[in-house]
């Protein structure tokens, strides 16, 4: 089985759908001849012709409208908008339109669409290329929002996004994009291929929308994290010594609410970790879930390790 | 040197030339003689057409002659039929309207006046061909003779509501009929329709699109990414502009429409562009003949611009009487269109004053008999009319977990 950066199996998973599936085409900005800036649809024109893999005019609006037009068409649109940082002109089309378009038709009309963008931060990309948007999603009825951690998982969730017929809003944690990156600034990030999910096949397969993963188990605490915190949240486990159980939620809407439920049940204990901004972040939805779900069990109050209420991650 | 002057500088919020009191004014317009304007090849290119973009497609004189190269030759029973679409979708309006008034729906939108934008071109498609439209175009349905009674449905949220009261009365949705569920966000279905028209072309398929606007919402950001697409991508589409000089209160002028035609929007995109009577069921009959057939051959999009007037309110919560004079409708210098396709008929023979009053009554009486009908199923706010699950059902494919614990929870 071959070893995958996290980019190289996003392409795998474009590769075997384009390969699949007539109906499959990606476009977006510098996503055709050029293979995207960060080289996800790297070869792709080349392979399927241009008519599969555009380049798009830079107009994120138009992006996701006209991929929601060839979604009603019966098409499965899969669309890269180049930083997730760049995704609000075309919010009213996502959060109006496509997660709205098979209620308000009676399912007359779907949209089978997969939206893919970048996110994050830890690039030095400065408060314009690092941002955090899923709660922006998570909130949005009609709306599912993926975040893979590792190779193995960003091919499988594509391909269960691509082949899912509601939209969905698939967030590419660009900080691991080359190496599980684990918030430890003193060495060096190891490449993916020293990691056991950089293990990907070639072909198709699909990791179910909705379901977590434990990657870490533990007796004395539950940490709830998705994207680069996953990895942060278990070299935090590794230095403290604490026999945390690690969850990633791979899928936020709609999250895995038994996998929550059986861990903190298990360890009274939850602390939820993400990068994005912390008032009204997809944390404060997870702690009322806990919360709600879990009450009886809980030994400590509920933690959130998040961004702080700044605009800036730093450059 | 000298020191430079300045005058102080002036903002410049447009301003219609009339309002409530005084006299409707549309002496300062000038149109091109019916006639008059040449048809141009469909290949020609957007560029040697620009002109058209600031002329005025007309076929129909005001006595009911159709002259010039734009004139379509249609067949007596075809007029007819365009003529009786027109009607009934007046008659439809005029129902539908008194319904809210007595109570029977919150809202409601006519298309009083421009008429024959929305049937005139729904005939010159194909039955195949996609329709994103806005909220004005009942007209698509009933020429594709959706049935009424489920627009009534619709209208009265009931329980045989085909969109099982999730929207606005008015916002239709018909798959198989290639109309697309219409939005209350202005302008997005404009892009959309570009991107259908896209995976039309994709697919080999021999459908073309066509989305409707109006002038107003043509200022939306949506209006200018759907001309970027459909340009760059030569896409087969349609996209009407519905010049009726009203966005709600706001005359076109604050759409842009004091500095040029809305038809010339088209121009700095390279896209074909037409402006048209929206008064004239020939005009825009031909021009969306000419627009489709365009598109058909790979030549791409077409903007036309249907110069029309809305002669009724915005919507039922609408008073044009305090933004604009009162009887301006009547004043409007290109008529209206059911009575200029009348005359037509009749200067050709075809039909007479009483056939006319036959029909409207007909039409009247069609739609009386459909509306007891809608009643008896029911009118909005009747308890029950919808099962509390389908308020969760379709927001998925499936519902999730959490949709089916809050269904129970209504339940219980």
């Amino acid at each position: 089985m071959p070893s995958m950066t996290m980019i190289q199996a996003l392409n795998s998973a474009l590769d075997t759908m384009l390969d699949r599936d007539p109906k499959v085409l990606t476009f977006g900005e510098d996503a055709g001849y050029f293979g995207g800036v960060f080289k996800v649809t790297e070869h792709l024109q080349e392979k399927y012709g241009a008519r599969r893999c555009f380049d798009a005019p830079i107009n994120e609006c138009g992006i996701a409208a006209t991929a929601i037009g060839m979604a009603v068409y019966g098409l499965r649109p899969v669309i890269e908008i180049q930083f997730a940082d760049y995704v609000y002109p075309a919010y009213d089309q996502l959060v109006s339109e496509a997660a709205r378009i098979r209620y308000r038709s009676a399912a007359d009309y779907t949209v089978p669409m997969t939206v893919r963008m970048p996110y994050g931060g830890g690039i030095y990309g400065g408060q314009t290329h690092s941002q955090s948007p899923e709660a922006l999603f998570t909130h949005v009825a009609g709306l599912k929002t993926v975040i893979p951690s590792t190779p193995y998982d960003a091919k499988g969730l594509l391909i269960a996004c691509i082949e899912d017929d509601d939209p969905t809003i698939f967030l590419e944690p660009k900080r691991v994009y080359n190496g599980p990156f684990d918030g430890r600034r003193d060495r060096p990030v190891s490449p993916w291929s020293k990691h056991p999910a950089s293990e990907v096949p070639e072909g198709y397969y699909k990791i179910p929308l909705g379901k977590a993963n434990v990657v870490r188990e533990g007796a004395d605490l539950t940490i709830l994290a998705y994207g680069t915190m996953v990895h942060v949240a278990l070299a935090a486990a590794e230095d403290s010594g604490i026999d945390a159980e690690v969850i990633d939620l791979r899928t936020l809407v709609p999250v895995d609410i038994e996998a929550i439920v059986q861990s903190v049940s298990k360890t009274g204990r939850c602390v939820i970790v993400h990068e994005a901004t912390r008032t009204s972040g997809y944390g404060a939805e997870l702690t009322a879930l806990v919360q709600e779900h879990c009450f009886y069990h809980l030994e400590a109050p509920i933690e959130r390790v998040t961004g702080y209420d700044a605009l800036s991650a730093r450059a | 040197m000298s020191p430079r002057k300045s005058n102080a500088l002036e903002l410049h919020i447009p301003a219609p030339r009339t309002r409530p009191g005084d006299k409707p004014d549309f002496s300062g317009w000038s149109f091109p003689e019916p006639g008059d304007t040449p048809r141009p090849d469909v290949d020609a290119s957007a560029v040697e057409m620009r002109e058209f973009a600031y002329g005025l497609i007309r076929v129909l004189d005001l006595k009911g002659a159709a002259l010039g190269p734009w004139h379509p030759r249609l067949d007596a029973e075809t007029l007819r039929r365009g003529l009786k679409y027109m009607a009934l979708t007046r008659a439809f309006d005029d129902r539908m309207h008194r319904a809210q008034r007595q109570g029977k729906t919150s809202f409601y939108m006519q298309s009083f006046g421009e008429e024959a934008v929305a049937v005139a071109q729904t005939m010159a498609l194909d039955r195949g061909d996609m329709c994103f439209p806005s909220y004005r175009q009942q007209g698509i349905l009933i020429a594709r003779d959706y049935p009424l009674v489920d627009m009534m449905h619709q209208i009265y949220s009931n329980a045989e509501d085909p969109m099982k009261g999730r929207q606005l009365p008015i916002m239709y949705s018909s798959k198989k009929d290639g109309f697309f569920t219409v939005s209350g966000n202005l302008a997005t279905q404009v892009p959309q329709a570009v991107g259908w028209a896209m995976a039309s072309a994709y697919s080999g398929d021999t459908r073309i699109a066509a989305a409707w606007l109006g002038e107003g919402s043509t200022a939306e950001g949506d209006f200018h990414a759907a001309m970027t697409f459909a340009s760059v991508y030569r896409a087969p589409v349609i996209i009407n502009v519905v010049n009726n000089q009203y966005a709600i209160s706001s005359f076109q002028g604050i759409a842009g429409g004091e500095n040029t035609t809305f038809a010339a929007r088209g121009v700095g995109y390279g896209i074909a562009s037409l402006r048209v009577d929206g008064n004239d069921f020939l005009a825009v009959y031909a021009a969306t003949q000419w627009a489709a057939e365009r598109a058909r051959s790979n030549l791409g999009p077409t903007l036309i611009e249907h110069f029309t007037y809305r002669g009724g309110p915005h919507s039922t919560s609408d008073d044009p009487s305090r933004y604009r004079p009162a009887d301006e409708a009547k004043a409007w210098p290109l008529g209206d269109p059911i009575a200029r396709l009348k005359d037509h008929l009749i200067s050709i023979g075809e039909w007479s004053e009483e056939e006319h009053k036959k029909l409207q009554e007909d039409c009247a009486e069609h739609v009386r008999t459909t509306g007891r009908e809608a009643e008896k199923v029911g009118v909005l706010g009747v308890e029950g009319a919808h099962s509390r699950e389908s308020m969760f059902q379709d927001v998925y494919k499936d519902m999730d977990w959490r949709l089916r614990a809050q269904h129970e929870e209504v339940e219980s």
